[in-house]
């Protein structure tokens, strides 16, 4: 068993180390890339792959099948920098609308202080410690994807790019050039990993950067829960976030990946994660969107051997000025593979969601199962709702279904509610909260009780 | 004496009359039955009595200690007192009863540690299955559960005044002999106006006053032997 450097210090918890204090000028060039690369004194095929990578994205336009994202000014983008350097450098430098949600949110203080990049602060640190050996002793790999290139180079140029190639689409090509940060998991065959991931992190979740790479590989019948994101709002400066997930669930294995984001509502949030799982894998996409100016998501499986499996669970919320415009693909391209989607929208004061799936099955590809369900919640005439499930069955043989709905807010439901003492904004919650309960059902509880008052939160102005 | 005076109260509901001028009185430990035909208004009255929005009050007032409960808003009725136990409760996806049911008591009655034990005692009492708290609201749930369930929540919750819409519809006999009994020993916190189409429940309570709706009004006040005349003459013969 590889033996695993776990030095706390490279995770960069505890130094916005000074090495990475340079800020880029705007703007992108094939230089601001090689830059990039040697300041992190990369081995040459990354730095290839990323002159590549950033060839495809001068070259692909914008997309515009979906949200808008006209306004995205690529030349006004720094690049590179140290998320720390580019954080509010004050507690008082911090949009009211922010620190008022941290209060809301109950966190502490030491941990807001962080959460807003204004210190960096380890409290969690006994904790981690143990987590650590207790993953040491597993023979899991769990850094960050800078480290990970130069402690574990042969098993990240294996997969790195693999799942999601540099040429996928113009923000995995953009991710790809200029990457930085993100997590790096491996598993080894047969460990379950007893806790989740990331759990214990979450005041590093903040600190990632704009364009990070995350890359999980799960060995033959292993088991793994990663969570990713944190319920306070991610205050960025930046408008733009543009990651790379990419995940391998060998044979038997099993991957749940829970997301939770709330961004800032100026952010757009454009974001490729893509599984392949191979013979018998189970890949869950347990995936939250709230905040941001524009999220376009859509989390994938290709289901590449038989017996593979996905499921595939989302909740997006749209408040004034948003729109979640996410979905998943469940590609479909070995027999006895099935896919199960349940996507659940609310949106409000003019919001915006749109469920954009896509399900194909190969021609081949004999007795698949795949269900889609389609839940959305509309609160009044000015928000928008859309479903777009996209379907390319070239198999006869296989059992497809999908189902949709649209619903208000009953006015008996809030009556019955608030007859028994709860004020309108109470018994509102209460309908939404239990209108994505399948999704909270899914969070480790510490998590869920967080992530309910962060619904009530962006619920803001639900009641007139 | 009297918790709950209403006074010529008028509503309608989407421009058409159905309370035209309701004087009843509910008195402090006492069960007063409310009858009438099909169409009378009965549901209407325990509907604007609650609040609910689709009803417009258009004169009259509801006094309960002195307030007229009418200008307060529907979770501020509850909170002084009045409960309203639906004819046909919504179901709520996704809303764990046990959540409910915990959240609607604290936010009433404050904290309180025994709670659960209260609570499984009298889904005991009540023959509700051990399940029954990790259900969503009423989803689900039979006619007879939904009803079992209204009357839970006032065994638990101890409202001043318990309007319960025909919930004796769907019961079963032996829930029906369970509510009589029930609303019996909650005299002492709870006064009730029972609705029923039902005579059957009227075997197992023993109200103080009884009253006969029709077009919107009451049109007949009496004792209990009212509901003796009642059942052998119909309603026709006696308004």
């Amino acid at each position: 068993m590889e033996k695993i450097e776990f030095d706390y210090n490279k995770y960069n918890f505890k130094n916005p180390t000074a090495k990475y204090k340079i800020i880029f000028n705007e703007g992108l060039s094939e230089e601001v890339v090689k830059d990039i690369s040697n300041l992190k004194n990369e081995p040459k095929w990354m730095q290839d792959f990323r002159l590549q990578a950033y060839g495809f994205f001068s070259k692909r336009p914008t997309p515009k099948w979906g949200a808008d994202l006209s306004k995205i000014k690529f030349e006004d983008i720094t690049y590179f920098a140290r998320a720390t350097d580019k954080k509010a450098t004050s507690w008082d430098d911090l949009p009211d609308e922010i620190r008022e949600t941290y209060n809301k949110l109950g966190i502490p203080e030491a941990e807001k202080k962080s959460l807003s990049g204004v210190e960096v602060m380890y409290e969690s640190e006994v904790v981690y410690n143990s987590v650590k050996k207790e993953l040491e002793n597993l023979g899991v790999i769990f850094c960050d994807t800078d480290t990970a290139i130069k402690e574990h180079p042969e098993l990240v140029k294996k997969y790195f790019g693999k799942v999601i190639s540099p040429n996928d689409n113009k923000f995995a090509a953009l991710n790809s050039a200029v990457w930085s940060g993100g997590s790096f998991i491996y598993v080894p065959k047969g460990v379950k990993v007893p806790m989740p991931l990331q759990a214990y992190f979450r005041i590093n979740a903040a600190n990632m950067g704009q364009f990070e790479r995350t890359l999980i590989i799960v060995d033959e019948g292993a088991d793994v829960t990663y969570i990713e994101g944190c319920t306070a709002p991610v205050y960025s400066k930046d408008s733009l976030h543009a990651a790379v997930v990419e995940v391998i669930a060998h044979k038997n294995a099993h991957v749940k990946y829970i997301t939770v984001q709330n961004w800032s509502s100026d952010v757009y949030n454009l974001v490729t994660k893509r599984a392949f799982a191979y013979e018998n894998a189970f890949v869950e996409w347990i995936d939250a969107n709230m905040g941001s100016k524009v999220t376009e998501k859509y989390p994938s499986v290709f289901l590449m051997e038989r017996g593979a499996k996905s499921n595939v669970l989302s909740v997006a919320l749209a408040n004034h000025g948003q729109h979640q415009d996410t979905g998943t693909k469940a590609v479909h391209l070995a027999p006895d593979t099935s896919s199960v989607i349940r996507s659940k929208s609310i949106c409000l004061n003019g919001g915006r969601t749109t469920y954009r799936g896509l399900v194909k099955v190969k021609k081949g590809a004999e007795n698949v199962k795949s269900s889609t369900k389609c839940d959305a919640l509309i609160f009044d005439d000015k928000s928008r709702t859309d479903t777009y499930p996209y379907m390319e069955i070239d198999e006869e043989q296989s059992a497809i279904s999908h189902e949709a709905s649209v619903g208000k807010i009953n006015d008996d439901q809030l009556f019955y509610l608030q007859s028994r003492g709860l004020s309108e904004t109470e018994a509102v919650n209460m309908i939404v909260l239990g209108f994505i309960a399948e999704f909270v059902q899914e969070l480790p509880i510490e998590f869920a009780v967080e992530f309910n008052r962060l619904i009530k939160i962006n619920m803001e102005g639900a009641v007139g | 004496m009297e918790i709950l005076n209403i006074n010529g109260l008028e509503a309608d509901v989407k421009g058409k009359k159905v309370l035209n001028g309701i004087n009843l009185s509910i008195r402090e430990k006492d069960i007063h039955i409310l009858m009438g035909p099909n169409g009378s208004g009965k549901s209407s009255l325990a509907n604007v009595l609650m609040g609910n929005p689709k009803y417009n009050v258009t004169a009259g007032s509801a006094i309960l200690n002195g307030e007229d409960i009418l200008k307060l808003k529907v979770n501020e009725r509850a909170k002084k007192g009045i409960f309203l136990a639906f004819q046909e409760p919504v179901e709520i996806p996704g809303v764990n009863v046990m959540n409910f049911l915990t959240t609607v008591y604290t936010n009433l009655n404050g904290r309180n540690a025994e709670l659960r034990k209260e609570i499984e005692r009298d889904m005991k009492e009540l023959n509700l299955p051990e399940n029954f708290l990790k259900r969503s609201l009423n989803e689900g749930f039979s006619g007879g559960e939904k009803k079992r369930f209204e009357l839970l929540q006032v065994m638990l919750l101890k409202p001043k005044v318990a309007i319960l819409d025909e919930i004796d519809s769907g019961m079963d006999i032996d829930s029906v002999k369970f509510l009589g009994e029930t609303t019996k020993h909650l005299l002492n916190t709870t006064s009730f106006l029972m609705i029923t189409h039902n005579d059957h429940v009227l075997d197992y309570v023993k109200p103080g006053l009884v009253s006969v709706m029709k077009h919107g009004k009451i049109v007949k006040t009496g004792d209990h032997s009212l509901i003796k005349e009642i059942r052998e003459k119909g309603y026709n013969e006696i308004l």
